[in-house]
């Protein structure tokens, strides 16, 4: 059988042994926890909390912005210590909402919603959206406007991102073996929004277990599929994943929705089972803490808003001096230069590496070998464009498709002169973006 | 915020593969080749070798030196560039034609425009034009087995018959790293296997130089005597060391083809058609002069931009 793939991409080491074969388990926060007013695509949430008061878990703290946005919950019962700025993952200081934890994880009254198959389309929608869920692969993007295309009628497919083809994590990978029916139910609620679509669960096929059990679970769904992908970096990306599983293509410029398909990440989808089935908003994620200067490497279910740090000492604390701490995986991930920043919706993993692989080799003078051109999956000459970034060439950056980069982060990978071509990319796009936006 | 950590752009892994390590690799690779030219062609072959790289080098060392440029030698570029000039050298060539090629092919070719990456024509095979202008007796006298006699081209070109299994093995006349034909694709194969080349230059170069023969050569599809020709003159040299060479050829896939099959069609005008009998470094130093026009108009499609008509498209 042939695997569907795209063309291009890269074949890491994927380090997932590290924590792949640990069930997943409950940690309960020591410290303090910090809701960052921004931990999604859109306009920050406004706090309906003040200094003092005390909150129980599941109760809201802060409402959408607007319609691009979405809730914050508090995930522990106890008071509000402060609302100010506090350090994120990616280095900046954002408002954030402090609560103390009074470690009695006293809840609120979750509501008693009829089941799915007797709530209309725009009741699910409306759970949803109040529920809090964003895209927790990592963009952050509301799944409520995900899910509220203009034509919903248009739509043919609904992908579930099972693919997890960031080197080191694991946390879908046991989501999946752990909890399939979630996934499964999941898929099924999506699938009442948009009558036309099939559901299909992309899965890597270096996840051969999850596969069969999804396919045993899957047997007597009419409209849902497993669909199992070829394993490569970056099979899970939206633009790759979606032409492997259906075959359809989109640009930067286009929704998926354009082409007839909505994607979800397998632990959105199961946020989205907790809120319609069980009434509970987003307040646990699952977070993969690994890397080879972690003692006990593995997958925690852990509240949005506890501090890195006391994941950390979960896993058993360092064996060995880590030399870069990431924020996500080793491709896309942040790297973060301190460990006291709270876990958010997006947080999927923690990475800790003994060795800085991206300061042991200095740049040297492009050779124009090609490598880059040829695992580049959106299929531009990242040599090319990193230069013309490097001398502010914008109009040649934007005419050579600098804007259809997704950023993977192959061609960096794979330089053998080791040119951080990623990154003068990034910045360009960043900077072309934002005078676009004004 | 005593521990602060370091932070940097993502992704944060690299492969393994080093521009030293692939340079090295292309200098392993040649190796055999090397060592049967040696074994050949005797003591003097040896000595270019020797003067070649020592030269090229010792060239960009002190250049870099001289213009306060950080050196870079330990990326082995520059002897591989020696080794393939002392590889296109006839074995009687004296000292100081390797060195003199040696220095033209670092300094004037390579470091003047900008070093590693920037030269527009591969040092070696330029350099050994430049050889062969300046010196045309001395750089087209061949020997072997200590007689001077023709290459095997230049008899074909006259219309003489050939061993084809001699030019095989490498039991003829030529450069001193040209001449085997099985060394060279042992070569060729170690660097396929190791993904430092790979076929898609090589293969449109030496099938589109088999049409062309087959078609203007006069002999109609012969196999001894396409064999002949792939067998001689460089062509194996050429078309797996030397056009495959990154700097010097199209960074798109489609150009490599392009590339590939312009090489093959020009190698094919200079030999049947051209004044000497070889054509293989004309039609490399020729083809590179395109490289930049091959680019710009074999650009690839991004993705999801193949078509002008997507649906849904705002």
């Amino acid at each position: 059988m042939g695997l569907s793939t795209f063309k291009g991409g890269i074949h890491p080491n994927d380090g997932k042994n590290l924590s792949k074969d640990k069930p997943i388990k409950e940690v309960l926060p020591k410290g303090d926890l910090v809701y960052p007013l921004s931990q999604h695509i859109g306009a920050p949430a406004k706090p309906i909390v003040e200094k003092g008061q005390r909150v129980l878990e599941g109760e809201k703290i802060a409402e959408a912005g607007g319609f691009v946005s979405a809730p914050i919950y508090a995930s522990v019962s106890g008071t509000v210590k402060a609302i100010e700025p506090r350090r994120v993952t990616v280095g900046d200081n954002v408002m954030s909402i402090v609560i103390e934890n009074d470690g009695q994880y006293e809840t609120v009254e979750y509501p008693k919603h009829k089941p799915y198959t007797e709530l209309t389309k725009d009741e699910i929608r409306e759970i949803i959206k109040e529920a809090g869920i964003v895209g927790m692969g990592g963009a952050g993007f509301p799944t409520h406007v995900k899910l509220s295309p203009k034509e919903p009628e248009k739509i043919d497919y609904v992908v579930a991102n099972c693919a997890e083809c960031e080197p080191y994590l694991t946390s879908d990978y046991r989501r999946m073996l752990e909890e399939p029916e979630k996934l499964v139910e999941g898929m099924k609620i999506v699938l009442r929004l948009f009558d036309n679509a099939k559901g299909i669960l992309a899965v890597e096929d270096n996840k051969r277990d999850c596969i069969e059990i999804l396919e045993k679970l899957t047997e007597k769904e009419e409209r849902i599929t497993v669909k199992a992908l070829k394993t490569k970096y970056p099979q899970g990306a939206e633009r790759q994943l979606i032409y492997a599983s259906t075959g359809r293509k989109i640009n930067s410029k286009m929704l998926p929705a354009d082409a007839g398909c909505v994607v979800n990440n397998v632990d959105t989808i199961v946020a989205i089972y907790h809120a319609v089935v069980e009434g509970k908003p987003l307040m646990h994620r699952i977070v993969t803490v690994t890397g080879d200067a972690v003692e006990d490497p593995r997958n925690f279910i852990v509240r949005v808003g506890t501090d890195y740090a006391e994941l950390i000492e979960e896993a058993g604390g360092f064996k060995k001096e880590p030399a870069k701490i990431i924020s996500g995986g080793p491709m896309m991930g942040f790297g973060i230069f301190d460990i006291h920043v709270p876990v958010t919706k997006t947080s999927s993993a923690l990475l800790c590496l003994t060795e800085d692989e991206v300061a042991k080799y200095e740049p040297t003078a492009c050779i124009n070998c090609g490598k880059c051109v040829e695992v580049c999956p959106g299929r531009v000459v990242p040599a090319r464009l990193a230069d013309y970034a490097e001398h502010s060439e914008e109009e040649k950056f934007v005419k050579n498709n600098g804007l259809e980069c997704c950023e993977c982060g192959c061609c960096s990978f794979v330089c053998p002169a080791k040119r951080p071509l990623t990154q003068s990319i990034k910045s360009m796009r960043k900077m072309v973006l934002a005078k676009r936006k004004k | 915020m005593s521990d602060l950590k370091h932070v940097s752009s993502s992704p944060h892994i690299r492969s393994k593969i080093t521009t030293s390590n692939i340079m090295l690799m292309v200098i392993i690779a040649l190796l055999p080749t090397t060592a049967v030219g040696i074994w050949n062609f005797g003591v003097n072959a040896l000595m270019n070798v020797v003067v070649c790289v020592g030269t090229a080098v010792a060239s960009e060392f002190i250049y870099q030196k001289l213009m306060h440029k950080k050196v870079t030698i330990n990326d082995w570029s520059a002897a591989l560039t020696g080794l393939l000039l002392a590889l296109n050298l006839p074995p009687k060539a004296t000292w100081w034609m390797s060195a003199l090629g040696s220095i033209f092919a670092i300094i004037i070719v390579k470091q003047i425009f900008g070093g590693l990456g920037q030269n527009f024509m591969n040092p070696a095979l330029a350099a050994r034009c430049f050889l062969l202008i300046s010196f045309t007796g001395r750089m087209t006298t061949f020997t072997y087995d200590g007689v001077s006699t023709a290459t095997p081209l230049a008899l074909l070109k006259n219309g003489e018959s050939v061993n084809v299994l001699d030019m095989v093995l490498g039991r003829t006349a030529g450069t001193i790293g040209e001449t085997s034909a099985v060394a060279l694709l042992f070569g060729a194969a170690v660097l396929l296997i190791m993904g430092i080349i790979d076929l898609k230059i090589p293969a449109s170069y030496i099938l589109s130089f088999v049409v062309f023969i087959t078609i203007f050569g006069g002999h109609g599809f012969d196999l001894s005597y396409i064999v002949a020709h792939l067998a001689g003159g460089g062509l194996m040299l050429g078309a797996f060391f030397m056009a495959t060479d990154y700097v010097t050829s199209p960074i798109t896939a489609k150009g490599q083809i392009v590339y590939g099959i312009l090489l093959g069609v020009l190698t094919g005008i200079f030999r049947l058609f051209g004044g000497s009998a070889e054509g293989v470094s004309y039609a490399i130093i020729f083809g590179n002069l395109l490289v930049p026009l091959i680019e710009r108009v074999t650009m690839p499609k991004a993705f999801g931009l193949e078509k002008k008509e997507v649906r849904g498209n705002e």
